[in-house]
C-alpha cells in the first residue's frame, strides 16, 4: 500500500474506532425507530428502506410521527426537510475536503449525521476519511437497530430508560469543549446555544438549528 | 405505490440532496476565504445548538429532566479532564439513575 492509502486507512479506522462506543446508543435508537414505525403502520420493508436511504434519526422519527398523527404526506415531508436542512451548511463545510468523483462524494456525504460530522473534526479541521469511518459504523448500527426493532419490537429496551438520550448531548459537549477555551469560538457557541433555546418553543423543529448555524456568519467579521 | 413507499422515497430524495449538495457542487475545491472563515465557526455553533436542544428541549418545548443531570455530570468529568468516552458513559449512567429514582 502506498503512503496515501495507508494514511486514508488510518484516518478511516480512527473515525470508526471513535464512533464504535456510540454505535450501541445509535443502534438502540434504531430499535426505537423500528418499533415506532411499525406502530405507525409504515410496514417493515419501507421502514428498513427509510433507515438505509435517509439515515437521519430525528427526521425519520418526525416524518413517521406526523403520518401516524394523521398529518398527511406533505406535512411529514416538510417536517423531515426542515429537520434535515442543517445538512446543507454542514455539507458545504465538508465539501472542500471531500475526495473522489461526484458519485463517491454524494454517497460519502450520506454518511454524514450530527455525530459523524462532529467526530470528523480534528485539530486540522474536517477529515473526509474520519467522516466515512465514523459514519459507516453508525450507519451499520442504525440499520441493524432498525431491523432489530422490526423483529423484536417492544421486547428490547427503551433507550431513555438507559439514559442514552443524555449520551448524545454529552458527546456534543465533549466535542465542543476545546472550542470553549478560545474566546471567539466560545462566544459563537454561547450565541448559537442561546438562539436554539429561545427559538425552540416558537419555531417548527429543525429551524432553530438552522438559525443557530447562522451565528457562524460572525466569521465574516474580523476574519483572517 | 402505497403512501408508505411514497413517504420513504420523497424523504430519502430530499435528504440525499441536502446532504450531497455541498460535496457534489463544491467538492474538492477550496472555497473563497470569507466562506472558509464562516465555515470554520460552523462546528462550535452547531455543537452548541445540538447540545442545548438535546439537553433541555423536547418536541418544541423547554423540558428539564434527567438529561440535564447526565450532561451536568459529563461537564464535571470533562472539567476533570476525563476522556470523552467516560464523560458520555457517565451522562447515560447518571440520567438512567435519576430516572430510575423517579426524580
Amino acid at each position: 500500500m502506498d503512503r496515501i492509502a495507508t494514511s486514508r486507512a488510518r484516518r478511516w479506522q480512527g473515525g470508526a474506532r471513535t464512533a464504535a462506543p456510540l454505535g450501541i446508543a445509535v443502534a438502540l435508537f434504531g430499535v426505537a425507530f423500528g418499533v415506532l414505525a411499525q406502530e405507525a403502520g409504515l410496514g417493515p420493508l419501507p421502514t428498513l428502506a427509510m433507515s438505509l436511504t435517509t439515515f437521519a434519526g430525528s427526521a425519520q422519527l418526525a416524518a413517521v410521527a406526523v403520518v401516524d398523527a394523521g398529518g398527511g404526506l406533505a406535512a411529514a415531508v416538510g417536517a423531515a426537510a426542515l429537520l434535515n436542512s442543517r445538512y446543507l451548511p454542514m455539507g458545504i463545510a465538508v465539501a472542500p475536503v471531500a475526495e473522489g468523483g461526484p458519485l463517491a462524494r454524494v454517497l460519502g456525504a450520506q454518511l454524514m449525521i450530527d455525530e459523524s460530522w462532529a467526530l470528523a473534526h480534528t485539530r486540522e479541521g474536517l477529515d473526509w476519511w474520519r467522516l466515512l469511518g465514523a459514519g459507516g459504523v453508525l450507519y451499520l448500527a442504525w440499520a441493524l437497530g432498525t431491523a432489530a426493532g422490526l423483529l423484536a419490537g417492544q421486547a428490547l429496551a427503551d433507550p431513555a430508560a438507559l439514559g442514552l438520550d443524555a449520551a448524545f448531548p454529552a458527546l456534543f459537549l465533549g466535542l465542543l469543549w476545546p472550542w470553549l477555551r478560545r474566546r471567539r469560538t466560545a462566544v459563537v457557541a454561547a450565541l448559537a446555544g442561546g438562539i436554539a433555546l429561545v427559538l425552540t418553543p416558537v419555531l417548527p423543529e429543525g429551524l432553530p438549528l438552522l438559525a443557530a448555524a447562522t451565528v457562524a456568519l460572525l466569521g465574516l467579521r474580523g476574519a483572517r | 405505490m402505497t403512501t408508505a413507499w411514497v413517504l420513504v422515497v420523497i424523504v430519502g430524495v430530499v435528504t440525499v440532496a441536502l446532504k450531497g449538495a455541498g460535496p457534489l457542487l463544491l467538492g474538492g475545491r477550496s472555497l473563497p476565504a470569507p466562506v472558509e472563515s464562516v465555515l470554520a465557526l460552523l462546528a462550535p455553533a452547531m455543537l452548541a445548538a445540538l447540545l442545548v436542544i438535546q439537553t433541555v428541549t423536547s418536541e418544541g418545548a423547554v423540558v428539564l429532566d434527567a438529561r440535564l443531570a447526565g450532561v451536568g455530570a459529563a461537564a464535571v468529568a470533562l472539567a476533570l479532564r476525563a476522556p470523552l468516552v467516560v464523560a458520555v458513559l457517565l451522562a447515560a449512567v447518571v440520567a438512567a439513575a435519576v430516572r430510575a429514582l423517579g426524580m
